[in-house]
């Protein structure tokens, strides 16, 4: 049994690339201006020759990032998600996704829980704007031993992938030894019947809180967890809409274009349910501390537990 | 200028310091470095430049102001309170949930803030739609903006300078917080964006550097750049990050951390030192 680590995404994300970059000597990491804070300081020190800070210039920073991927790099350009996802959006869009070039672009702090640096800085929408580029892959891990994993799943996948990381520590639920990340693959966490809950990155631990007060009030809800949100697992999801019914959908981003809208468009098509999205519901953050915004904008258990048991007793939605 | 009023502006800038310290200290998070840094070009900004009135922020004739370094809100919203925009007491709540002064400039909730910052490199171009505004409507306003050194790495600072220069915007003043430091390390380390001074003037604008801690330096150069027609004036102010906070002066680290209760009592001894020696001038 691995011990259960409490540590923001971005940590395992440095650690992560630290580790591997032996065994991958093509990975080059590009920073702008931010490696203290995206943790790609800890890869530079184990591999200066390989690492890249291209100061303040995240538009710049992912054209370089194109061109060493022409040249067998596989670059990891790094910035806060508002900057590289945001931003860049054009560039990460014409010069690695049209070319389909093998470049990894890393969202960090994102989402609300960035806190006291507020709504210029709270990225609630790089899910919907990765996601929307043909052949990008959008990784959004859960926790620490995920984190890792996913970080070896992008450097093995040859492509475009998103990688999105978070801020706030966050306590591990995986297990290091037997957590096997399959790219594409949601991880089905608990096992019920009533209804289904679909959760995604930092919002998973909290998720599995939810369901486990949930079921000491006699309620069965299997839950979902979606690290890969592109591409879908499209076949759990189904068979869950299939055997449950009702969906409810968790995230730390907007409610347009993220996690819910993926799940409602794959059911939607193939076996339509009700599907409830919890997440940011098209508004802007605000400074505050980042747990305390997460209970303001309804992103907790509780929350959670209440819309649950909502969409459990109305009979139709 | 005479002496005694130079010695108010230095004593206004001391304010400036201490009440951005105490923003920061309070919410436990923002960027101490280049709010103290910029603070006596911001005094001067709104204790002797500007043609402004707190008590109309929203007047249409008034000159203008953005902050592109949106992070060195805490030096912004000091001096706001010092003029008279809203009360210095705000300066507790800064980042809290529900405050008016947010972690970065949010032109909706603060009053006296013209344009809502934040991610480097976008303010400039805001300032340049404000100056254009007062061509087209023959107003006599001008607009200032202050812009990191590190910022200038961003590429939008470039295409807004062309724009600026090339639709003749004599009313526009730039002014570059020149301190050398970014946050992984000093600019000419990270994105080495010197010579400053030589690319403004290359991209049309008219340039002048200065000590951006002498207020007959600062004063002369914003003279100077009211009288240049016909392209933008650009002021490179060479600065001490962290300046007057002895632990703080040009260390990379203070970008953006937040003094711990012994720190914070450092620093205000420090800041009360240069008042108190202001004070007996
Ligand atoms: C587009 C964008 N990229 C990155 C950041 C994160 N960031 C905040 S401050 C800063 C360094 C700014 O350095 P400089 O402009 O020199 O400011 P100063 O030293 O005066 O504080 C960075 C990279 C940001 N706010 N916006």
């Amino acid at each position: 049994m691995a011990e259960m680590v409490k540590k923001a995404t971005r940590e395992s994300y440095g650690e992560a690339l630290a580790e591997l970059s032996e065994k991958y000597p093509q990975v080059v990491v590009l920073d702008a201006d931010l490696a203290a804070a995206t943790k790609t300081g800890v890869f530079k020190k184990a591999c200066p020759d390989r690492f890249i800070d291209c100061g303040i210039s995240e538009c710049n920073m992912v054209g370089v990032a194109a061109g060493l991927a022409t040249c067998g790099k596989i670059p990891f350009a790094t910035s806060f998600a508002m900057f590289s996802a945001g931003r860049a959006f054009e560039q990460v869009r014409n010069s690695v996704g049209y070319p389909k070039l093998n470049v990894k672009i890393v969202g960090s702090h994102a989402g609300i829980s960035v806190g006291e640096d507020g709504a210029t800085h709270q990225c609630n929408e790089d899910i919907a704007l990765m996601r929307t580029i043909p052949g990008m892959v959008v990784l959004n891990p859960a926790d620490h031993y995920e984190m890792k994993a996913a970080v070896k799943a992008a450097i093995e996948h040859h492509g475009p992938v998103y990688l999105r990381l978070g801020r706030l520590a966050v306590e591990s639920f995986n297990n290091a030894d037997d957590y096997r990340f399959e790219l594409g693959k949601g991880v089905t966490l608990r096992d019920g019947r009533n209804i289904t809950i679909v959760a995604t990155g930092l919002m998973v631990s909290r998720a599995l809180k939810a369901v486990k007060t949930l079921e000491e009030q006699g309620i069965d809800a299997r839950l979902i967890n979606i690290h890969t949100i592109k591409p879908l697992d499209r076949e759990l999801i189904i068979k869950a809409a299939k055997e449950t019914g009702k969906i409810i959908t968790v995230e730390e981003h907007n409610v347009i274009g993220g996690l819910g809208d993926a799940v409602c468009g794959a059911v939607c098509e193939a076996f339509p349910v009700p599907v409830i999205k919890v997440g940011v519901n098209d508004v802007y953050g605000h400074s505050g501390p980042a747990v305390d915004l997460l209970d303001e904008f309804g992103l907790n258990a509780g929350h959670i537990v209440e819309v649950t048991k909502k969409a459990i007793t109305k009979q139709s939605l | 200028m005479n002496k005694t009023e130079k010695n108010q502006l230095q004593k206004l800038a001391c304010k400036v310091r201490m009440g951005a310290i105490e923003g920061v200290y309070n919410a436990k998070s923002g960027h101490p470095g280049g709010s103290l840094s910029a603070a006596d070009l911001f005094t001067y900004l709104y204790f002797r430049e500007m043609k402004i009135d707190p008590k109309n922020p929203k007047e249409e004739n008034r000159d203008r102001f953005v902050l592109s370094k949106g992070h060195c809100a805490p030096g912004l919203y000091a001096t706001l309170a010092l003029k008279g925009y809203f009360p210095m007491e705000e300066m507790k709540k800064l980042r809290h949930i529900g405050a008016m002064l947010q972690g970065h400039p949010d032109m909706k909730g603060t009053p006296g803030v013209d344009m809502s910052t934040g991610s480097l490199g976008q303010g400039v171009s805001a300032a340049c739609g404000m100056a254009a505004a007062g061509k087209m409507d023959h107003k006599d306003y001008r607009v200032y903006s202050i812009l990191g050194d590190g910022e200038i790495e961003e590429g939008q600072v470039w295409e807004a300078a062309m724009f600026a220069a090339h639709h003749k915007l004599d009313n526009l003043c730039l002014i570059v917080d020149n301190n050398g430091l970014q946050i992984d390390g000093s600019v000419a380390e990270v994105g080495g964006p010197e010579p400053i001074d030589e690319k403004f003037r290359s991209f049309g604008f008219d340039v002048q550097v200065i000590n951006g801690h002498d207020f007959d330096e600062i004063e002369a150069a914003f003279h100077h750049a009211r009288t240049v027609k016909g392209r933008p004036s650009a002021i490179i102010a060479k600065t001490v990050k962290g300046k007057d906070v002895s632990f703080m002066e040009n260390q990379v680290g203070w970008h953006g951390t937040a003094p711990n209760a012994e720190q914070y009592e450092t620093a205000m001894q420090d800041l009360n030192r240069v008042l108190s020696g202001l004070e007996a001038e």
